[in-house]
């Protein structure tokens, strides 16, 4: 009887942090497309509900009551499972998250680098439905978006790094609680920068969203979906989005601390804080998505392996060697 | 610990219904997508003897990033038709004896991991290194990876680079005619060198390029 009693109490954890991420993915995308309205002097979705908020669920609806179309040519099995893949790896992500000291659904050891695994396997989601799709331009598309992915990772494991040397924990929970007295964006600012970039780089956000350039492939791997898949995999890059800005604001904008150990900081409690920050990098997200050009595919990987990773490397045996140097390594 | 046993029972399971599935499915595609799978499972057996460091850096490298490439290869190779053929073929194959030769070898080497399962208790006794259990498994492992086998740790570092550079040096190729792009070239240009003013002369033109 207790380990039923454990096992709906887990499951009913799991909603409690599953349903607000899914209602906030359709927000998010409402606030994504009113951010590049207003960029652009235009008035973006306003007419469902107020400001607009539930032209997401009108879409999604809209999405539900659609045939789903699977190409007689296609690999079917792998075709249904790909957009199963993207959302079920942009969901699980989240239960490591930690969202205050307490209310976190998974506190394990290697917290970082289980989301850092989550993340780098994102890409068979895309690999699978351009594969299985069985024409052209998602094939093309998919394998754009792999080696984009791969390489972008590179840069994003080794800023973790730069992290974890100032840390001395794999812990989410430690990396958080390390940013009490600073926030890693004030010593690490050029590492925040790149890990932005590569955020952007590695959910195929604009400007490098080159694996669904419509000018080039149509809608890249997307091309062949419709009705309740596509809507699968939008909700699953939309929520990926929010998952690398909260991972953002977990490394480097002190997760969920209050800026100042202040009156009116301290009593806002903890999760508003991380949500605040989430929000902060995602209108970032937003805004680069309106002000910027689509990069070119050579660049972008110029980008990548040329710049990025040198870059981060050195920044790498720089902290390393100031931490050993000031004697301030995290020794426990 | 029945649950234990249960989860333990299904992941590997899978890792053995998988692994099979590799070498008997007939797309090259959906091999890659069993050994996958099989990678997954296997890391989570990995967590369950919490070793979740190992089980994590088997998620991130195999699944991550070597799985990637190989499923590149594979659906850039055409490998299918190619094992269909072999398949179908009646000619004997000249690869059969050293597929033999390798399995051969797996199979004894299987035997003897088997066999020292025996002299488990002796091997626990005789290892040199003492084991906190304090430390999270990533912890103990830095501590004795960067300190007693550093030399060989840095060994491996070095047979990796020595690897990577001979394939860049055997894909390496230096094609003529390509016109690349020189940020600092365009940036640096300026108005002199751009745009030059010159007078035409009637039915004469400009000679350009010179």
């Amino acid at each position: 009887m207790a380990e039923l009693f454990i096992f709906f109490e887990q499951i009913y954890r799991i909603l409690f942090l599953l349903i607000p991420v899914l209602v906030s993915v359709a927000m998010i995308v409402w606030l994504d497309r009113r951010v590049w309205a207003f960029v652009q002097k235009r008035r973006g979705p306003n007419v469902v509900g107020p400001f607009g908020l539930f032209q997401t669920l009108a879409d999604a609806l809209k999405y539900i009551f659609k045939e789903i179309i699977i190409p007689a040519s296609s690999n079917k099995a792998i075709f249904i499972l790909a957009p199963i893949v993207t959302m079920t790896l942009a969901l699980i992500a989240w239960a490591v998250i930690p969202f205050s000291e307490t209310f976190v659904l998974a506190d394990i050891n290697v917290g970082i680098l289980y989301l850092f695994a989550v993340s780098s396997l994102g890409v068979y989601g895309i690999i699978m439905g351009g594969w299985a799709s069985n024409s052209k331009y998602p094939f093309l598309g998919a394998i754009r978006s792999a080696a984009q992915m791969v390489s972008y990772e590179v840069s994003i494991g080794v800023i973790i790094i730069n992290v974890l040397l100032c840390v001395g924990s794999l812990n989410l929970s430690d990396i958080v609680l390390a940013q009490k007295d600073i926030w890693f964006v004030i010593p690490l600012f050029p590492m925040f920068i790149i890990f932005f970039i590569s955020a952007l780089a590695e959910t195929n956000r604009p400007p490098f969203d080159l694996p669904e350039a419509e000018a080039e492939l149509v809608a890249g791997y997307q091309t062949e979906y419709s009705g309740m898949m596509y809507a699968m995999f939008w909700l699953g890059e939309y929520a990926n989005i929010l998952l690398m800005c909260a991972m953002g604001s977990i490394l480097f904008l002190g997760g969920w601390l209050s800026p100042i150990d202040l009156f009116p900081f301290n009593v806002i409690p903890a999760p508003i804080w991380l949500i605040l920050k989430i929000l902060f990098l995602f209108i970032l997200f937003a805004l680069i998505k309106a002000i910027v050009p689509r990069y070119r595919y050579d660049q972008l990987m110029k980008l990548g392996w040329k710049i990025f990773l040198p870059l981060s490397l050195i920044y790498v045996v720089l902290t390393a060697s100031f931490l050993m140097y000031f004697d301030l390594l995290p020794v426990n | 610990m029945i649950a234990h046993a249960i989860v333990f029972y299904i992941f590997s399971l899978i890792a053995i219904v998988s692994a099979i599935m590799v070498t008997v499915s007939k797309n090259t595609v959906n091999s890659v997508f069993f050994l996958i799978l099989d990678f997954i499972s296997i890391s989570c057996l990995f967590i369950m003897i919490g070793a979740e460091f190992l089980g994590m850096i088997m998620l991130i490298v195999y699944v991550g990033a070597v799985a990637v490439l190989f499923l590149f290869v594979v659906m850039m190779l055409n490998v299918a038709q190619q094992k269909n053929e072999w398949f179908n073929s009646s000619g004997r194959s000249s690869h059969i004896p050293i597929g033999l030769l390798v399995s051969i070898i797996i199979f004894f080497e299987l035997i003897i991991v088997i066999g020292g399962w025996k002299y488990k208790p002796d091997l626990l006794d005789s290892i040199a290194i003492e084991i906190n259990t304090d430390l999270t498994n990533t912890q103990s492992l830095g501590s004795v990876i960067y300190t007693d086998y550093i030399h060989l740790f840095q060994l491996s570092g070095m047979v990796l680079l020595v690897a990577m550079i001979g394939a860049i040096v055997l894909t390496f190729r230096q094609r003529s005619g390509v016109k690349r792009q020189s940020y600092f070239k365009q940036i640096s240009r300026d108005r002199k060198d751009g745009i030059e003013l010159v007078d035409v002369e009637n039915n004469k033109g400009v000679k350009i390029d010179a």
